[in-house]
């Protein structure tokens, strides 16, 4: 049997491709590119709510805070892993990022700028995460399967912490109250657009989804995510940003405003201030660590040296 | 109005988790790879856990009806009372996990020796806490090896690091006001000071380090006397809760 | 590449009495820290008891393409299996 019908079979079966079997070239490429750029989006997305840790109002709020960021950072380790065992190596992804020639998401170009914000990051941006990783759990790639097994277990509870954060506030001060309905604001809209571009713009759907790396379009996660999350908003009293948020007796979903793509492709391309400096506290944390890095090598030769 | 011996011990051993654990958190998304900002995380979580708990039985023993939050939170500056060394700055990797070290040595064997207090709730939480410590001291400890005997510039900046931070070192051991807490069985005598230099010499000569020569020890943690890095440290901590006062979170 | 650690392969068992199961990878210089690495990575909730790491370098594999000859010869002898004989009902239970 040739490779590529033994390959199709096992897709065409709906089970696993592992590590050592034979793959087409761009089904390896496409999945080193997804996973990679997936995994970048983890840990890029510790900074704006590791900024929040030192400044946490209360110590339960801190813990949960560090370990949502440590989940961060264990879900980018999972993933370059997974990414590893299609044959590049950590150190190779981490160049790529950081000279901007594999993305992350560009939900994370966006600032926390006050602690209602760590809310909605948790409550929507981990929401559309979701939405978007459980379906991933059956790619046909064993290795990302596995990964976001493990990722979208844990990925639970940082959704249920950032609304719980959203709750507290909602119940709070009328000043809480502003500050959670102001993060919504400003979270609504980019949380949408993380599904990507409408169905009818995006090039790659088709074949992603012939090869199961994709199980659903941009617009279906989409359309879920909204279905979810209205009757969530509404529990916490705030007031949607989008006035054409209407539910479709006829369609069984809700209907929804048109976000403005051009701001999207905007953060995309990552023009502007905020990329520049995710990207430099990303380079400067790996340039900074070499020598580091290095010793714990240097360390590790020498003891094998003496042990020979 | 004097506060009692053993609600200053417990707030002073709050206070030094929760410093220390401030500054760690500081650095996660900054540490020199993943796998250390994990480490880093892990460590500043197990201190939160010990500072809640410490300044949940300081609110029993003060008896005012105060939490865990209103000693975070609600004191000033200088009524921190934790030692020096965990206030100091971030710096590079090196003094960071020098600090941590000379810490971690110190803890341990408070922990240990705590664990035989006559008093139950702070016996009980050494139980938990020597294990957590002896995590921190494992990996702290490695790293000053890997460091001191790595690359010339590791060894380089883990001795300046050792040089800079050895005058914070003479705070770890017993505080001279505790004597009647010793005398009681409350905090056991165990020699925590002797057992510190022992363990932190033998592990520098595995380093391949000078063990510092410096004189001019800094003292005045325990006592709420601070050098000028933790006033930023503590508004830092504070500001969002203050802004808000009554707030729940 | 200096400065890049290698890569060790994470087993990990979850309580006593099961066997250890492949978790996934860490990187680190050495085995010591491998091992702190992957505590710190896969038993975060409290999902083992008992960890090792080997240098993924050091997985041997079998090989794909031999899966035909190393795996369906032993399709066909039903007789390793219980139920391949049948047995009087009196004495059924063995």
């Amino acid at each position: 049997m040739e490779a590529q019908d033994r390959f199709d079979a096992i897709i065409e079966a709906d089970q696993r491709i592992e590590a050592d079997d034979w793959m087409p070239d761009e089904y390896r490429k496409t999945l080193i590119r997804q996973v990679a750029q997936h995994a970048h989006s983890e840990i890029i997305g510790m900074q704006p709510e590791g900024e929040w840790i030192p400044r946490a109002p209360s110590l339960r709020r801190k813990a949960i805070l560090t370990a949502k960021v440590q989940d961060e950072a264990g879900h980018g380790l999972y993933l370059y892993g997974a990414a590893e065992t299609l044959g590049v190596e950590r150190a190779d992804l981490l160049d790529l990022l950081h000279s901007r020639k594999q993305k992350y998401s560009s939900i994370f170009n966006y600032p926390a700028v006050t602690w209602a914000d760590i809310g909605a990051i948790g409550w929507l941006v981990d929401g559309a995460a979701i939405t978007n990783q459980v379906p991933l759990c059956r790619c046909s790639y064993g290795p990302y399967g596995r990964a976001m097994v493990r990722v979208c277990k844990e990925e639970s509870f940082h959704q249920r912490q950032g609304y719980q954060i959203m709750l507290t506030l909602s119940e709070g001060t009328d000043a809480q109250k502003l500050m959670a309905q102001e993060a919504l604001d400003r979270w609504w809209w980019p949380s949408i657009m993380m599904f990507g571009p409408p169905d009818t713009e995006s090039i790659h759907n088709a074949r992603n989804m012939a090869w199961g790396i994709k199980r659903y379009t941009n617009d279906e996660l989409r359309q879920n995510f909204i279905d979810m999350t209205i009757p969530q908003a509404e529990l916490l009293g705030l007031t949607m940003p989008d006035p054409d948020l209407a539910w479709n007796e006829e369609r069984g979903h809700y209907d929804y405003g048109e976000p403005d793509w051009e701001e999207f492709m905007q953060m995309v391309r990552g023009e502007g201030e905020m990329p520049a400096q995710r990207i430099r506290i990303r380079k400067s944390a790996h340039d900074g660590g070499a020598w580091v890095r290095e010793a714990a090598e240097a360390y590790a030769r020498k003891q094998e040296a003496s042990a020979a | 109005m004097t506060r009692p011996a053993l609600l200053t011990h417990v707030l002073r051993h709050g206070d030094r988790a929760l410093v220390l654990a401030q500054r760690l958190g500081q650095m996660v998304a900054h540490a020199p790879e993943l796998e250390e900002d994990m480490a880093v995380a892990n460590i500043s979580l197990d201190l939160i856990g010990q500072a809640r708990q410490l300044y949940a039985y300081a609110g029993e023993l003060e008896g005012e009806g105060h939490e865990e939050d209103h000693f975070a939170y609600w004191r000033g500056v200088e009524e921190f009372l934790n030692p020096q060394l965990v206030e100091q700055p971030n710096g590079d990797f090196a003094v960071t996990i020098v600090r941590q070290f000379l810490h971690d040595v110190f803890a341990l064997h408070h922990w240990e020796a705590m664990e035989a207090s006559t008093d139950a709730t702070l016996a009980a939480l050494a139980a938990r806490a020597r294990k957590e410590t002896a995590f921190h001291l494992r990996h702290s400890r490695g790293w000053v090896v890997r460091l001191g005997d790595g690359t010339d510039e590791s060894h380089r900046r883990a001795q300046t690091a050792v040089d800079s931070l050895w005058r914070f070192t003479g705070e770890l051991g017993p505080v001279a006001d505790e004597a009647q807490l010793r005398a009681d069985g409350v905090v056991p005598d165990g020699d925590v000071g002797g057992q510190w230099a022992e363990t932190v010499r033998a592990a520098l000569t595995e380093a391949t380090l000078d063990i510092s020569t410096a004189t001019d020890m800094v003292e005045g943690g325990w006592h709420g006397r601070h050098s000028e890095y933790l006033k930023p440290l503590i508004e830092e901590l504070q500001a969002l809760t203050r802004a808000h006062p009554g707030a729940q979170w | 590449m200096t400065g890049s650690w290698p890569m060790w392969e994470v087993f990990v068992r979850a309580r006593r009495g099961v066997d250890h199961v492949h978790f996934g990878s860490v990187h680190a210089a050495d085995g010591e820290t491998a091992l702190q690495a992957a505590r710190d990575l896969f038993t975060r909730r409290q999902e083992g008891v008992s960890i090792w790491v080997v240098r993924s370098s050091d997985v041997v594999a079998s090989d794909p393409d031999d899966e035909a000859e190393l795996f369906e010869p032993a399709e066909g002898k039903d007789y390793r299996f219980p139920t391949h004989y049948e047995l009087p009902p009196e004495v059924d239970h063995m």
